[in-house]
């Protein structure tokens, strides 16, 4: 955090130079080689197929597969879901982080396990979960939302829950707590206390666990093929909308479909280092 | 008197931080709380600073009864050992914060952060961030966001604890003179008897929870009330029932005089100008003295050589509360 703090300090300070000099010896730069390889064989070179198939049949061809009504309305419910559940998480996750660092209660330790269960079970399993509970004519809570808009909602807040709870609880560990003590001793009430000097300590993390757990959304399937019954329009998720689209033998619309969602979450993890940044400078 | 504390309990669990703690702390001087670590100080300190609460007791700061206001309404400034910094906000934005809270303009703002920070000698770094800067720089910088509020008093817990020796010894000049320009009640915690004798003008001396003395520097080095504090603001060693400095103990070669007390050099150790004995007297009690060179040479001083110790004259000297046999 230190490092980011100060690395955005400098430029005011001195001019920019042409171009970053280079730190690289002999050693290093094998390392950056073998980084350089390892993530385009994973990644940049999948995502620059999946692109590549995407624009193959041409612009035309593109532009149908994603105006597409059915695709539209999945991009769409993927995307604001997937908004929705980041909001959700960005004010419950710190607030669970804060219960875990900062109190002391029974059962505590157990909790502090139960947290990582949507990121240690499968993801079907989950689906599993949520159906027997939230899904089903005789649910014991009476609750049945299966097969529709709130089912997505649910499934992607049950498997996002643990992304900004865990970047955050370490950040506030390691607050000191007489920092607070300082801005309350200066007359800051608890709230003013919160806001210009824990949340700007806590705003990398926070950001970071939100970009985590956004990409997660949208990527989300196994979850909620389960509870959302898959209907087109109204609960069709993107990636299930992917699959369909490949079964069918239609693997450039599936690709242009990946395509946006690649673009959309860009976007959004940039959008979110920016607000980062702001609320970290602020105070 | 500034700070009035009366009847102050306080247990954290079966530990009793502070039991029955009465001290008038006097308005525009500068107080150490001194005693050893876990002695209840900084418990004394952060109880009239309104960080913890007492179980029993009751706090006055300048004639307010301060006992149940919160630590945001006793305009106290306070100054951490590990500075507690705002580590995203610049040097200036750090002092600015106690100002901003009180709804200050701007303009004003400004100029008192300026005047701050030339008081502590930090203008150049006002657009830094605390990691930019050295420890004695961040405390200096928590001195001026403390100043900034013109707090009734100023709390300092520990605060060059953490620094090293030779920063320590700086700053404590600095602190001295600063409070010398600036008068305000302040009241600063430390274990470091030198740092207490240098700088402050009132010593409260606090062990295991209780108040052993108060007083200025000479008061207490000179007419100790007790072994402790005698002990804690300088060496001390016992002779015949009586704790006494190893300085103030005479040594002969001969009986000369009534009620000397016989031993044989045990240990002679010299350091510099000084010469430091163990002698074991005959009651089988190890008493420290401490020579000159050229004393301990014109009295031929060699070890296992038989001495005779007397207390000098006019030396302080208070009942010993240990067994006579500890050194």
């Amino acid at each position: 955090m230190t490092s980011i703090e100060i690395s955005r300090v400098r430029p005011a300070r001195t001019p920019r130079r042409s171009g970053p000099r280079s730190t690289l010896t002999r050693s290093s730069g094998i390392g950056l080689g073998i980084a350089m390889i390892w993530f385009s064989a994973l990644v940049l070179i999948p995502l620059a197929c999946v692109v590549v198939t995407a624009i193959d049949g041409g612009w035309e061809a593109f532009w149908s597969a994603i105006t597409n009504g059915q695709t539209i309305a999945a991009i769409k419910l993927t995307v604001f879901t997937a908004l929705g559940v980041t909001a959700v998480n960005v004010v419950m996750g710190p607030l669970i982080a804060w219960v875990l660092v900062r109190d002391r209660f029974w059962g505590k330790s157990v909790l502090e396990v139960l947290i990582d269960i949507p990121f240690a079970l499968p993801t079907i399993v989950a689906g599993l979960v949520l159906l027997s509970l939230y899904g089903n004519a005789d649910s014991p809570l009476g609750v049945d939302i299966a097969n529709s808009r709130p089912a997505v909602f649910l499934a992607f807040l049950f498997v996002t829950l643990p992304f900004v709870v865990r970047m955050v609880q370490p950040v506030l560990e390691e607050l000191d707590q007489d920092v607070e003590e300082a801005a309350a001793s200066l007359g800051a009430s608890r709230f003013t206390t919160f806001r210009r000097v824990v949340l700007p300590s806590l705003a990398p993390a926070i950001a970071a666990g939100a970009a985590l757990s956004f990409a997660r959304g949208v990527s989300e399937y196994g979850s909620l093929v389960l509870l959302s019954g898959n209907l087109p329009f109204q609960t069709e998720v993107t990636s299930v909308r992917i699959l369909s689209s490949i079964e069918n033998d239609n693997v450039a619309a599936a690709a242009a479909v990946a395509t946006v969602l690649l673009m959309i979450s860009l976007a959004v993890i940039v959008l979110l280092d920016v607000i980062q940044r702001r609320v970290a400078a602020r105070g | 008197m500034s700070i009035e504390v009366s009847g102050l309990n306080k247990k954290f669990g079966d530990f009793v931080a502070l039991d029955d703690v009465n001290v008038s702390i006097p308005t525009g001087r500068l107080t150490a709380l001194l005693g050893p670590s876990g002695g209840g100080k900084s418990t004394l300190l952060r109880i009239i600073a309104g960080l913890e609460k007492a179980d029993t007791g009751s706090v006055t700061i300048e004639g307010v009864e301060a006992t149940h206001l919160p630590a945001q309404k006793r305009n106290v400034g306070f100054v951490f050992q590990h500075y507690a910094v705002f580590k995203h906000m610049t040097v200036a934005k750090n002092v600015a914060f106690g100002l901003e809270i009180r709804k200050k303009s701007k303009a004003e703002v400004a100029a008192r952060v300026d005047e701050l920070l030339a008081l502590v000698h930090l203008s150049q770094f006002a657009h830094r961030l605390p990691s930019q800067l050295s420890g004695g720089q961040r405390q200096r910088m928590a001195l001026a966001r403390a100043l900034a509020v013109e707090p009734s008093v100023l709390l300092l817990d520990e605060p060059f604890g953490a620094l090293d020796a030779k920063v320590r010894k700086e700053l404590r000049e600095w602190l001295r003179r600063l409070h010398d320009e600036v008068h305000v009640t302040t009241i600063f915690v430390t274990h470091d008897q030198e740092e207490a004798l240098e700088v402050a003008d009132e010593i409260v001396v606090i062990n295991e929870g209780r108040v052993e003395q108060v007083g200025t520097p000479d008061q207490l080095y000179d007419d100790p009330a007790n072994d402790f504090v005698m002990s804690f603001l300088g060496e001390v060693t016992h002779l015949a029932g009586t704790a006494v400095r190893p300085h103030d103990i005479d040594v002969a070669t001969s009986p000369l005089f009534a009620g000397a007390v016989e031993g044989t050099v045990a240990r002679m150790v010299r350091v510099g100008f000084e010469v430091r004995l163990v002698v074991l007297t005959v009651a089988g009690e190890e008493v420290s003295v401490v020579l000159t060179r050229t004393h301990a040479r014109s009295l031929g001083i060699e070890e296992g050589a038989t001495v005779w110790l007397t207390v000098t004259a006019g030396a302080t000297v208070v009942p010993s509360m240990r067994p006579s046999l500890a050194g």
